[in-house]
């Protein structure tokens, strides 16, 4: 071969390798340097002989696998499967208070996002109620193992708190209302809770001497909550007996509810007749019907 | 013609989608039955709800109502299983160099538009392609985004005060609502096209995903170093 001839070639070859380039660069799998996986060259009969072997072991440990998933989850007794959710429900809350910081606040809205009111859930509030003579039971206090019994007006006089926020419900609605009452943590602090250790509670800088939980319920008592002390004691969580500029009205809790934006709709309970600081987790009425009992945000 | 065996799916990746599978059916399904207390959405053109999710009938079939509880519980049990295998899969992903496969680069979104056309019988010849073709990139790319944006929305709507930069990210409480819902929508069309196209390239490669292997022609795949296998 001439030199002149072999400079052809050459030529040739790198004009068609810059044409493969450009043919190979169009192809994804190259831009990103894809590598496949082959084996050696193998007879029609070798690579059907090969991929038996294969689809016998995978179908037979994938199918094994699906078998004990549909079979494990349906022929698990009512019970175990209920402890297992529930146990995770529980396991939930814990990572949730974890992360807890009572620092961090729900937004608030103007006056003008404010929803048309939405009366959900009637438990509690059967029997009539004249607001002259209710009055509001506390227990679990500080120096008193009888309930301290006080008056609306008692609890107007601890300082007022208003705001706007997103009450949501489990059910997965939620409406933006103006709430106003008093801090349930400014009730804390006017009337000493209880504590584990026995001296008197201080409730900035030693919050964990605090019993953990706080029960409340109607004057019936066919409705009853249980809160975590950390979550009845953020800023947000009001005591409220007015509601969009008015009194409660008889539906909406009259005259006395919790209202919170740190926990769904159903821990918000209406007409609080008694409110107990407690060291044992309360009873819990959607709770008991099935629900996560910390319904937290 | 001599054949060669690819090895195709690493066995990770085989167990995590298939692991996948029971944990979105289970996902959606409890969805479902915490949706049903407050079906408020519907597809709207110009103010008029061409379909309501859902119609009577799909909630009678399935036996769908008065089961929120339920509903909850599953759901906050399954999102550990459907979140842990989600991010397993991409660390492996992006450990393994598979991401090489499942990525696309900007000029995939024009080939996958052909092989759009090839699927609709337009154009004959597919653009050429690794394991898989630029559509199929554009989806498990898109699907694991969208796995990701439900654990993101569902965070916000699970933990609205404590997470409240998030939900507040995402346009407010009843927002992060309804985009968890929509991601449900577009998992459930995934799906539909998924098995769809899994049917029609046939059994060789559905069986591929389970035992890893496919049979190519020996001459197949000139334009990618085949690398031996061990």
């Amino acid at each position: 071969m001439s030199e002149c001839e072999e400079k052809i070639l050459v030529e040739k070859v790198r004009e068609l390798e810059k044409v493969r380039k450009i043919v190979d660069r169009e192809n994804t799998a190259e831009v990103l340097g894809e590598a496949r996986r082959l084996s050696e060259p193998l007879s029609d009969e070798e690579a059907r002989k090969r991929m038996a072997a294969y689809s016998r072991r995978g179908f037979l440990a994938g199918g094994a696998a699906a078998l004990l998933g549909v079979f494990g989850w349906r022929w698990m007794p009512d019970d175990t499967k209920y402890r297992l959710l529930r146990g995770t429900l529980e396991f939930d809350e814990k990572v949730s208070r974890a992360f807890y910081r009572p620092s961090r606040l729900a937004p608030e809205f103007s006056a003008s996002q404010i929803s048309p009111p939405r009366v959900n859930g009637g438990i509690g509030l059967s029997e009539d109620l004249d607001p002259a003579i209710w009055k509001l039971n506390i227990g679990g206090l500080f120096g008193r193992t009888d309930d301290l019994v006080i008056t609306l007006d008692d609890l107007k006089a601890l300082p007022r708190t208003e705001m706007t926020t997103e009450l949501k419900c489990i059910e997965g609605w939620s409406i933006v209302v103006h709430w106003a009452g008093a801090r349930f943590s400014d009730l804390a602090a006017k009337f000493l809770p209880a504590t584990k250790s026995g001296r008197e509670p201080d409730l900035v800088s030693r919050p964990d001497d605090l019993l953990p939980y706080v029960s409340l319920s109607t004057p019936d008592e066919s409705y009853f909550v249980g809160w975590d002390i950390e979550s009845i004691l953020h800023p947000q969580t009001l005591l409220a007996y007015e509601m969009n500029g008015a009194p409660l009205t008889a539906a909406h809790g009259a005259p006395l509810r919790l209202v919170s934006p740190a926990k769904y709709g159903i821990k918000q309970i209406k007409r609080i007749g008694r409110i107990e600081f407690t060291g044992e987790r309360p009873r819990d009425y959607w709770a008991e019907q099935g629900y996560d009992w910390y319904a937290g945000h | 013609m001599a054949k060669r065996i690819e090895n195709k799916h690493p066995l990770a990746i085989r167990w995590l989608h298939w692991i996948n599978f029971p944990m979105l059916l289970m996902m959606i399904w409890s969805g479902l039955l915490i949706y049903w207390a407050n079906a408020v959405y519907g597809f709207r053109i110009f103010g008029y709800e061409l379909l309501h999710f859902f119609p009577p009938w799909f909630y009678e079939t399935l036996n769908i109502p008065f089961r929120l509880a339920e509903g909850l519980q599953l759901h906050f049990f399954f999102m550990w299983l459907f979140a842990v295998n989600g991010v397993i899969y991409v660390i492996y992903l992006a450990v393994s160099g598979e991401w090489r496969s499942i990525l696309p680069v900007p000029a995939s979104f024009k080939r996958a538009a052909f092989v759009a056309l090839k699927d609709l019988h337009f154009v004959k010849t597919l653009p050429p392609q690794g394991k898989y073709n630029d559509a199929q990139r554009i989806a498990y790319t898109a699907v694991i985004l969208m796995g990701a944006g439900s654990v993101i929305t569902g965070l916000a709507i699970y933990k609205p005060l404590q997470l409240g930069w998030l939900t507040a990210l995402l346009g407010g409480y009843e927002w992060a609502r309804w985009e968890h819902f929509w991601l449900m929508i577009l998992f459930v069309l995934f799906f539909v096209v998924h098995v769809v196209q899994v049917a029609v390239a046939g059994w060789s490669n559905f069986r591929s995903m389970v035992t890893g292997r496919e049979v190519v022609d020996e001459n197949a795949a000139v334009s990618i170093q085949p690398e031996p296998i061990p």
